[in-house]
């Protein structure tokens, strides 16, 4: 080979390795689920010994009443737990916005529950949570209050209690650094004409926080769908199915009933979901951007 | 809240409280498994909370049991494998974090100056891969590395490895640590390719080309200039990479076996039996925090920035 083939050649060989590993690892399995989900596909068959079922896996789970309580469980659990993190990330980064010297510690101990592993934050609250040894239970009963039954008739408002201990730090963070970027100038403003804090809040804080605020609340959506490790340390889905979000469900059907095509059509009705708030999420952006040009032509426009 | 000076210095005291209230309940959980796991199983369950404790490292030591190089009094078979596991995790943390490094770095590279695709793409890409759920590539992972992504016995490769290493013959990638590694390389990837993409941006370019008319190679010019420049990048992707293969559970426990399990493997596995030792399971599962803990304490800006770069554009 010349010297001058080499060169040419030099980005294809740098990309090559990053290129198979992805089609070998990520898309070739994906492409795989959607074949096995129309097969009645048992874990020990290569997909080519299953039996072609049509859209039976879709069907039965569509009329699967345990597959609909999943789903509802799978809603409830992402829909108030994003809520939640939203109003108290949101107020406390309103609340604690000003310069302080130690906030940089602050913020490092805030990710601390992000960073270590979510089977490890499981065991952490599935001790606190103990009927009897539990640091709740023991408090409770020491002032005199009855005991919880945390992890058996409140199960899931304590895994929602688990998840906003450990995700409220990033949409914190988040917020926070969207707020001290706002333009000086627009409070400024604000101040002088007389606004209270509320009204700055409201009329103006909010709304230019608010971009950034929808795209958070997105991805922490799309992360809320994905928790699996915490719950199964903490309630292994249950009692009953009252846990047992999706991605559990989907876990469990593949490895302990080996039911693998069942498993990959439950997966892609989440891929699905997941997609559409994905896909919403980059036309928001896209929206975003394009109102940032319009802005920018019309300044430019009017010569300022 | 906001009104006069007033009004703050009164809530001064308030503010504090706040802050103190946070920090407490953000970082008590932790300090009570690090308390717990210095603790005697009786001690935790008879409930002598506080810190009023005579701390002992036996829980550790039962934990480790398997690579302690002396014997233990309290224990008369080692029973929990928790060594291993940690030199497993350890393995496949490593490996995976250096080749996605490396794999993603020039990716990065070529995606960057020789113009491949736009950012757009990449950032595409990498949300999309962010949304598809652990538990979603479970399925056909699961399948593929015991079916498909396997050697046969019969061919010459198969035969190699069946003399070498001995076995049944036939390897599958599952239940090697390298069919891990390999989900986990692909899983960052995106994530990595698109946060050192940034950082190649900003190495200018006359740098390269003075090199470059010195008689350097282009591969010379990526490992000599580009990668010492872009070191805070590496840094970030190497703690991302890192703690995503270190505290991952649901495709290592569908990949491993009984000598490639990872810590998260024995915790839950542990955790589910009916006897649950606390004092030996906090131990461990402090072991298992403490890396990402040290990163944190030592990067934290570097995580932040990683973390926030999907929602504030970068």
């Amino acid at each position: 080979m010349s010297y001058s083939t080499i060169n040419r050649l030099t980005p294809y060989i740098f990309l090559a390795p990053a290129v198979v590993v992805m089609a070998i690892a990520l898309l070739y399995p994906l492409i795989y689920m959607v074949f096995g989900s129309f097969r009645a596909w048992d874990p020990s068959q290569t997909i080519g010994e299953a039996e072609f079922a049509g859209f039976a896996n879709y069907i039965a789970l569509w009329h699967d009443p345990n597959f609909h309580e999943s789903l509802i469980v799978t809603l409830k659990f992402a829909f108030s737990v994003v809520s939640l993190e939203m109003l108290i990330g949101v107020g406390l980064a309103l609340l604690l916005d000003r310069s302080l010297r130690g906030m940089s510690v602050l913020r490092t101990l805030f990710i601390l529950p992000m960073m270590i592993a979510p089977v490890v934050v499981g065991l952490i609250w599935r001790y606190m949570y103990h009927p009897s040894i539990g640091i709740f239970n023991q408090t409770l009963e020491s002032i005199g209050l009855g005991s919880i039954d945390w992890l058996g008739k409140h199960a899931l408002m304590s895994v929602i209690i688990a998840d906003i201990w450990q995700w409220t730090p990033f949409i914190f963070i988040l917020a926070l650094a969207a707020l001290q970027s706002l333009p000086r100038s627009a409070l400024e403003a604000a101040r002088i004409d007389g606004a209270s804090g509320w009204q700055q809040i409201i009329y103006i804080k909010l709304p230019l926080m608010m971009p950034v605020l929808i795209v958070t609340c997105l991805l922490r959506l799309i992360d809320a769908f994905k928790v699996l490790e915490v719950i199964l340390v903490m309630t292994e889905g249950g009692p009953g199915l009252s846990t047992e979000i999706l991605a559990l469900r989907i876990s469990r059907t593949a490895t302990e009933f080996r039911e693998l095509g069942v498993a990959a059509a439950m997966a892609n009705y989440l891929l699905i979901l997941l997609l559409m708030l994905t896909v919403v999420m980059l036309a928001y952006n896209k929206l975003q951007e394009i109102k940032e040009a319009r802005i920018k032509a019309l300044i430019k426009e009017e010569g300022i | 809240m906001h009104t006069g000076s007033h009004g703050k210095n009164r809530q001064q005291p308030a503010f504090y409280a706040l802050l103190v209230a946070l920090v407490l309940m953000s970082v008590g959980p932790i300090v009570l498994m690090l308390a717990n796991s210095f603790k005697l199983d009786v001690d935790i369950i008879s409930g002598t909370s506080g810190l009023l404790f005579l701390p002992t490292i036996q829980n550790y030591e039962t934990a480790l049991c398997d690579i302690l190089p002396y014997e233990l009094d309290h224990l008369d078979y080692c029973a929990l494998k928790f060594g291993g596991a940690f030199i497993n995790s350890l393995i496949i943390a490593l490996v995976s974090t250096v080749l996605t490094l490396i794999i993603g770095c020039m990716a990065a590279y070529a995606l960057v100056r020789f113009r491949f695709m736009g950012r757009d793409t990449v950032s595409g890409t990498t949300l999309m891969v962010r949304m598809v759920p652990p538990a979603v590539l479970l399925v056909p992972v699961f399948g593929l590395w015991n079916n498909e992504f396997c050697i046969d016995k019969t061919t010459w490769l198969g035969e190699i490895i069946r003399d070498t290493f001995g076995g049944r013959g036939d390897v599958c990638l599952a239940g090697t640590h390298s069919g891990i590694i390999l989900v986990y390389i692909a899983m960052n990837l995106p994530f990595v390719i698109w946060i050192l993409q940034s950082f190649i941006v900003q190495v200018p370019r006359q740098l390269e080309e003075a090199a470059r008319m010195d008689g350097a190679g282009s591969f010379q010019v990526f490992f000599k200039i580009v990668l010492p420049l872009i070191k805070p990048g590496l840094a970030a992707a190497a703690i991302f990479t890192f703690r995503i293969a270190w505290n991952e559970y649901l495709l290592a426990s569908a990949l491993s076996d009984r000598n490639t399990k990872t810590v998260p493997i024995l915790i839950v596995n542990n955790m589910s039996e009916f006897n649950i030792e606390w004092g030996v399971i906090m131990a461990t599962g402090m072991l298992l925090a403490i890396p990402p803990i040290i990163f944190t304490l030592f990067a934290s800006r570097q995580i932040i920035t990683g973390m926030t770069a999907g929602a504030v554009k970068g």
